[in-house]
């Protein structure tokens, strides 16, 4: 990738919390092009929504701090920028879309003056005109009569419409950058359908690129460019999605790959990943998956593993894993 | 869904509607039909799976089941007792059936945290539901029967005195299992009861919900939005759109060959892990959102999002029968998914 609309470099992010500082996001390293799609994968508390966070300069002050790392987007360090501008930067250039709708929208106002708000305060336009454009926006994420709808409440919009609602905020000052965080994880899934389609559309329509947070190895699978799988707010396996759900080299992955049934696979007994996810604060030495893992022996207690390339495909695969070659070998040996 | 052996579970047209009340007007001013005339059986020892969106009234049929929510009609029979008419009495012979009955009857919920009192002990959790349900296990044996029911759901006895919120998420569902398995039952209804754990996790509780089965002879009421997790556990299904039964069958005719256009909805708009290796498919997206339950359409409930729609629909309401296939649905046009679906369904 010769220029990255957006590269973060070793960022760290920690929250001070009552029993002790924790690394939510722990030396986090990606790059992503103009109208590429990154998702990041991994369990709960494993640092996607602060990595999203960082970027969009939204950790929560003064518990939460960035204490390493850079952020550039096209060519400028995000981190070392004024507050102010950064500010200006979103939605113009960086928007994001949350997993809650119903708290990111305000209560008591029409849904259309929300949309409207933006380009009024942002472009200046009358508010005619702003109406105008949330109507036509509105219409563009498939939330049907728009014209009609401009002026009902959040609340008078199913969960799957404010969705939309949202992204149409997202949209409105035509973003280069769009980060969506689980942003159907509270839908149905015929309604995560529409909403997936719909961000494909949006994607190469505009050549928008994104970053799609989930839990979910399933619902991106279809949208994604590349995969980013973290664990303990530590990257530990990168590289383009089918690279990684195919010739998976990290057992994490691994792990979670056999927790999935699948609609079309066999019927038979699930393989969990045993034990559960760690407490930041209580991390064990070397790699933070060995007390989960397999595959562990005593190096991955005395060393943490970093990043390295995965043989079959070295240019872009990486996993962070003392024993990635023989975990390949048995994915690829089924 | 036929089945040689007698259910244990037999829910006939049962109706389920709450009260829309006017706080200007003081009185009724409408209902919500949530439950409107399903029917269903399940066998002693198997899973039911129960699918559908939200809003579709999977919980109310479920709380109506085990006596939360009372039916305006219809017959919940258990083992061949009508749990409904039973329920007719506070007191007397009649009213301490239905307690012995309703106690082989439990749920596990979605949100092991809030249904966990957090000012119990996990021992005190479990031992709870023997102190309401006084003859099921003798007071003597509460502390080893607790720690067999822990060590049975992949606890550590060990830890029978902590407290709820000294947990994490799985483990708290294993102790809302626990407490779920206290009082013997013979059926357990589980209302989303892995959705919130994280992958790993759900698959560890699912592997436990399949072995207690076995173990147990368990019968399941499993409710889910999850397609992929109700196939893997299921050997029935049921799939439920504003309160009907659209279609019901074995797990491998609903997934296989389904032919009410709802059902393949949904199953087209599950999300394949590997979408490259998986045969191509039409992936059919369903314009809109579920009605509203207080003026559902006439005729089919389903038309309004229905691509093959016809005037029929509006006026005859199709009833869940044997129609195409060897398993029943409620279509006027049922079809075999491997019809070509017109395209135009894509459109949002
Ligand atoms: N405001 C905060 N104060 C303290 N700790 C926080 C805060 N926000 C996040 N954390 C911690 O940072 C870690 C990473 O959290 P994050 O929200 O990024 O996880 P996630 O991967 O998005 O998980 P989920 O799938 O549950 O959304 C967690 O341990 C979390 O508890
Ligand atoms: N106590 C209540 N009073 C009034 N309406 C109710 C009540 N409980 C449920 N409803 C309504 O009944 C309908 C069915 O709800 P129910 O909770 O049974 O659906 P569900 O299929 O379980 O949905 P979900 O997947 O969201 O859990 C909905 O329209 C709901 O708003
Ligand atoms: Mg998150
Ligand atoms: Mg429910």
């Amino acid at each position: 990738m010769d220029h990255p609309l957006l590269s973060v470099q070793d960022l760290t992010v920690q929250f001070r919390t009552r029993a002790g500082t924790i690394t939510a996001v722990d030396r986090v390293s990606f790059d992503l092009a103009e109208g590429e799609t990154l998702a990041i994968l991994g369990e709960t508390g494993s640092g996607k929504s602060v990595t999203a966070q960082a970027v969009m300069g939204l950790v929560p002050r003064p518990a939460g701090q960035v204490t390493g790392g850079r952020i550039i987007y096209d060519g400028t360090d995000l981190l070392t920028r004024p507050p102010s501008e950064a500010r200006r930067l979103n939605g113009t250039e960086l928007a994001m879309v949350f997993q809650d709708p119903l708290s990111s929208l305000n209560p008591v106002l029409r849904v259309g003056a929300q949309i409207g708000e933006l380009f009024r305060r942002r472009r200046g336009a009358s508010r005619a005109e702003a109406r105008r454009k949330a109507i036509e926006l509105m219409d563009r994420v498939g939330i049907p009569a728009a014209a009609r709808r401009v002026d009902d409440y959040p609340h008078q919009f199913s969960g799957g419409m404010r969705q939309r609602v949202m992204i149409a905020m997202a949209l409105a000052l035509q973003p280069r950058l769009l980060i969506a965080d689980e942003p159907t994880t509270a839908l149905d899934v015929t309604v995560q359908a529409q909403i997936m389609a719909l961000l494909a559309d949006l994607k190469a329509e505009h050549r928008m690129a994104m970053i799609l947070i989930s839990h979910d190895l399933g619902v991106v699978a279809g949208v994604a460019d590349r995969a980013m799988l973290m664990y303990a707010g530590r990257v530990v396996e990168t590289g383009e999605l089918r690279e990684v759900y195919e010739t998976t080299a990290h057992p994490y992955t691994r792990g979670l790959m056999a927790s999935i049934p699948e609609l079309d696979g066999p019927r038979e007994r699930l393989q969990p990943i045993p034990g559960a996810p760690p407490d930041l604060m209580r991390l064990p030495s070397g790699c933070p998956f060995r007390p989960r893992c397999a595959y562990a022996t005593d190096i991955c207690a005395s060393q943490p593993p970093t990043l390295a390339a995965v043989p079959t495909r070295p240019d872009s695969h990486r996993a962070a894993c003392h024993h990635a070659e023989e975990v390949l070998a048995d994915v690829v040996a089924g | 869904m036929s089945s040689p052996a007698e259910p244990l579970l037999s829910v006939r047209d049962l109706h389920t509607s709450f009260p829309i009340h006017s706080a200007l007007l003081r009185r009724k001013v409408g209902e919500v039909h949530a439950v409107s005339g399903v029917s269903f059986d399940l066998p002693a020892g198997r899973t039911l799976g129960l699918v559908g969106e939200s809003g579709s009234g999977k919980t109310t049929l479920a709380r109506t089941v085990i006596g939360l929510e009372r039916p305006r009609s219809g017959q919940v029979l258990f083992d061949g007792r009508d749990l409904v008419t039973l329920s007719g009495r506070r007191r007397g012979a009649k009213a301490a059936e239905l307690r012995r009955i309703r106690r082989q009857i439990q749920m596990i919920f979605q949100d092991p945290y809030a249904s966990l009192n957090p000012r119990l002990t996990v021992r005190q959790i479990i031992s709870e539901a023997w102190m309401i349900n006084p003859g099921v296990v003798p007071r003597h044996r509460w502390t080893a029967e607790v720690n067999d029911l822990l060590a049975r759901v992949g606890l550590n006895p060990d830890h029978a005195d902590r407290y709820p919120h000294q947990f994490s998420g799985g483990q708290r569902q294993r102790i809302g299992i626990a407490r779920a398995l206290a009082l013997r039952p013979r059926l357990v209804i589980c209302d989303e009861a892995v959705s919130a754990l994280d992958v790993s996790v759900q698959a560890q509780v699912l592997n436990l919900l399949v072995d207690l089965q076995a173990d147990l002879g368990l019968s399941y009421l499993f409710i889910a939005h999850d397609l992929s997790v109700v196939r893997h556990i299921s050997n029935q299904v049921a799939v439920m759109y504003l309160g009907k039964l659209v279609e019901t069958g074995t797990t491998d005719q609903i997934f296989t060959a389904p032919v009410h256009p709802y059902t393949q909805a949904l199953l087209s708009a599950v999300p394949v892990t590997r979408p490259w290796a998986a045969p191509p498919r039409q992936q059919i997206i369903l314009t809109g959102d579920i009605p509203s339950p207080v003026s559902p359409p006439s005729g089919c409930r389903f038309r309004t999002r229905c691509w093959k729609a016809q005037p029929r629909c509006a006026s005859e309401e199709p009833v869940l029968a044997h129609r195409l296939g060897d398993h029943p649905s409620a279509c006027h046009f049922p079809e075999l998914p491997a019809q070509p679906q017109p395209a135009a369904v894509g459109a949002r």
